[in-house]
């Protein structure tokens, strides 16, 4: 799903989002795990409770594929030493996503908390079209209403059409609308917020130095995204591009339409991944019949995922590539591609043998990686935002939506391991984060206040 | 020195820190409830009658003090069955992480969370202009609040070790010293701004169940002497 990108200026693009948590794991990883099991078995074992284990369903995703074709026989024996790689990377996986959704909504609520310009209000993007300063309660419930409708039917249509486009093979025109929003989104959005940052602080930087801070930052994006580069940096981008999303989101979306569509996408997100009509769930589907990364959408992926040899030419450096190509695809447009197994992995090495089989005849290193929709970075961090800005309790709002929302992923990993395939990630994590947030703001806060005011300690 | 206990015991193992943010989740949730209940008490009330309202309030704290250990033993219970999930899973048939580290580390979840609810927004305006005390208040006021956060959160640690040990091996009287502890320096905030009447108690109760939870870890006057003096 691509998200939109609402902006003022409408030459943007607009995106759909589509958001799913798959986990990854490599598919011709199990006859080699026993290798790596007992190194691992000191490892994080997962909460049994709490994560199952994304490899695991990475590793059905994965083994989806490759067990068809694979070792039919060989599946049962495995299945529970895969689980128990599961579960055993369970623990590191969650926080490996941990790790990025946490810093991208620092990120978020440290520049809200600084940078007037964000929480001022200057005009909604045209998907939004109904104000909501109305005098009503009724009406301005109406509107809200009425935006989120609008927003997530042009989600839907978006995401349908990319689905279309999938499956007619139009990689280039998806690909060229791709990289001209991850433009857009690296060199105007970082301008300006940029420019405001800088207001902010009193910093006085002229032009010609800017020009060459953004030009740096934009091509060292662009080309970290859509093709090499170190797997942090292309994290660390890929945060950077969420939160300037975010941010966003959370300047130009009116009050409550952010929070209805907060609601709406999570149901979305839900019917688009698991009803098998679902237009995620055929993207997903469609690619993985065809054996090819799941389309080049906007992906978080935590680890790298080194060849295994099996007697297959692999090449072990597309690995961290192919993420990033994964990952790339987002740009303006907030992807939440399903975050996919690592299966594409093993399965985008096989159109790219490039090197000699002599080389991997032990098992290498081999790190499962749990991805993670973009889209589900900016929606958390929207969140969180939104808290940040609007509520009156301030940080201990904030804080409440943050622990929620991070429970929520660890329920969605564990379910991802329990059910392995591709889960929306939104649901659970923001029910938790509105209810937390909502109940915060009315319940705990005079609670906390009058606490404090007599400085009462529970 | 919450943040230190973090970084150096917690944030190397993963499992670890899913753990602590389970457990201030829950903490999060029972705070949650008991504010629900003391609003629920405000809205039926007067809200003019001052002395009605200490007094909700003060009801209000005590309930929130029996909810936050209620779920504490959930959280408990949970742990106990996460653990025989993992032992199931593990290799070598022993889990990765020992109810006592658990222990441990909910005890800290806990603490962070109550901690962070009560200093934050302290902080924040902290970082503003103003002075303290302007209105006959306390001059002491961040100074206490940041002593009076402190020992809870490390009470809540040392509570949470002493409590899971009680639960482990049945001993009630253990449960119940620990909620009893909890209620004596929560009423003993009461006495604000008399600091002398709420610090120097919960800091001697903070030491005792420092001393206890520390017996019931293992250790001894021996090894802490060991320690001290660097021998092997």
């Amino acid at each position: 799903m691509i998200t939109f990108m609402n902006n003022s200026d409408s030459e943007e693009e607009p995106c759909n989002e589509r958001t799913s948590l798959m986990s990854a794991e490599s598919p011709s990883v199990p006859s080699y795990q026993d290798g790596l099991q007992a190194s691992e078995a000191g490892e994080v074992q997962a909460h049994r409770k709490r994560r199952t284990g994304s490899s695991r369903s990475p590793n059905n995703i994965a083994d989806g594929d490759m067990s068809d074709s694979g070792v039919p026989v060989r599946e049962s024996t495995l299945e529970n030493e895969e689980e128990e790689l599961t579960l055993k990377y369970g623990a590191k996986h969650v926080i490996m996503l941990f790790v990025p959704v946490t810093l991208c909504m620092i990120v978020v609520v440290a520049t809200i908390k600084s940078v007037r310009f964000y929480t001022e209000k200057n005009g909604q993007l045209i998907y939004t079209p109904f104000s909501e300063d109305t005098p009503s309660v009724g009406q301005r419930l109406l509107n809200s209403v009425l935006n989120t409708i609008i927003m997530i039917s042009v989600i839907v249509v978006m995401t349908v059409f990319l689905v279309l486009l999938y499956k007619y093979r139009c990689y280039k025109f998806i690909h060229g609308w791709l990289i001209l929003s991850s433009l857009m989104l690296l060199f105007l959005f970082t301008y300006i917020y940029l420019g405001e940052v800088l207001k902010t602080y009193n910093v006085a930087m002229d032009y010609p130095t800017l020009f060459l801070v953004i030009w740096n930052f934009g091509a060292v994006g662009m080309i970290c995204i859509h093709w090499k580069g170190p797997l942090q940096l292309q994290q660390a981008y890929l945060i950077m591009i969420s939160a300037l999303m975010a941010l966003v989101f959370i300047k130009y979306l009116p009050e409550w339409s952010a929070w209805v569509i907060l609601g709406a996408i999570s149901i979305y997100d839900l019917m688009a991944v698991l009803c098998p009509k679902g237009p995620l769930r055929m993207l997903v589907e469609t690619a993985q019949e065809r054996n090819e990364p799941i389309f080049p959408a906007l992906i978080y992926s935590s680890a790298m995922m080194w060849t295994v040899g099996m007697a297959k030419p692999d090449t072990a450096a597309r690995g961290p590539s192919q993420q990033t190509w994964d990952a790339a695809e987002d740009g303006g447009e907030n992807h939440r591609s399903p975050s996919h197994a690592d299966s594409q992995m093993s399965e985008t090495r096989s159109p790219v043998p490039t090197r000699p089989i002599t080389s991997f005849e032990e098992p290498e290193e081999e790190e499962r990686g749990v991805k993670l929709g973009l889209g589900d970075f900016i929606f958390y961090s929207v969140l969180v935002g939104k808290a940040a800005a609007t509520a009156s309790g301030d940080w201990n709002t904030t804080l409440a939506c943050f622990v929620a929302i991070l429970i929520g992923l660890c329920l969605t990993l564990l379910l991802l391991a329990v059910f392995k395939k591709a889960l929306p990630a939104l649901p659970i994590s923001i029910t938790f984060g509105l209810v937390f947030y909502f109940s915060t703001d009315n319940l705990v806060r005079p609670f906390m206040d009058t606490l404090a005011s007599h400085q009462l300690y529970i | 020195p919450a943040l230190g206990l973090f970084l150096f015991t917690i944030a190397r193992d993963p499992l670890r820190i899913i753990i602590l943010i389970a457990g201030a989740f829950f903490w999060l949730v029972s705070l949650l409830l008991s504010s629900l209940i003391w609003f629920i008490s405000v809205k039926a009330s007067d809200p003019q009658d001052e002395r009605l309202q200490k007094g909700l309030l003060i009801f209000g704290v005590m309930f929130s003090v029996l909810l936050q250990e209620a779920f504490r033993f959930l959280y408990y219970k949970l742990l106990r069955k996460a653990i025989e999930g993992l032992v199931a899973l593990s290799e070598d048939g022993c889990s990765p992480i020992s109810i006592q580290q658990m222990a441990y580390v909910a005890g800290v979840g806990f603490g962070l969370m109550s901690g962070a609810f009560s200093m934050v927004n302290l902080l924040a305006d902290a970082l503003g202009p103003g002075t303290v005390g302007i209105h006959g208040d306390s001059q002491l006021y961040f100074l206490t609040s940041a002593f009076m956060t402190m020992v809870l959160i490390f009470l809540h640690t040392f509570w949470g070790i002493l409590f899971f040990h009680g639960c482990e091996h049945r001993r009630w009287w253990e449960i119940v010293a620990v909620i009893v502890m909890h209620l004596a320096v929560s009423g003993s905030t009461f006495f604000n701004p008399l600091y002398v009447g709420s610090l120097v108690p919960s800091y001697l109760l903070m030491a005792t169940a420092a001393a206890w939870a520390y017996l019931l870890s293992g250790g001894s006057a021996q090894n802490l002497r060991r320690f001290l003096l660097c021998k092997s």
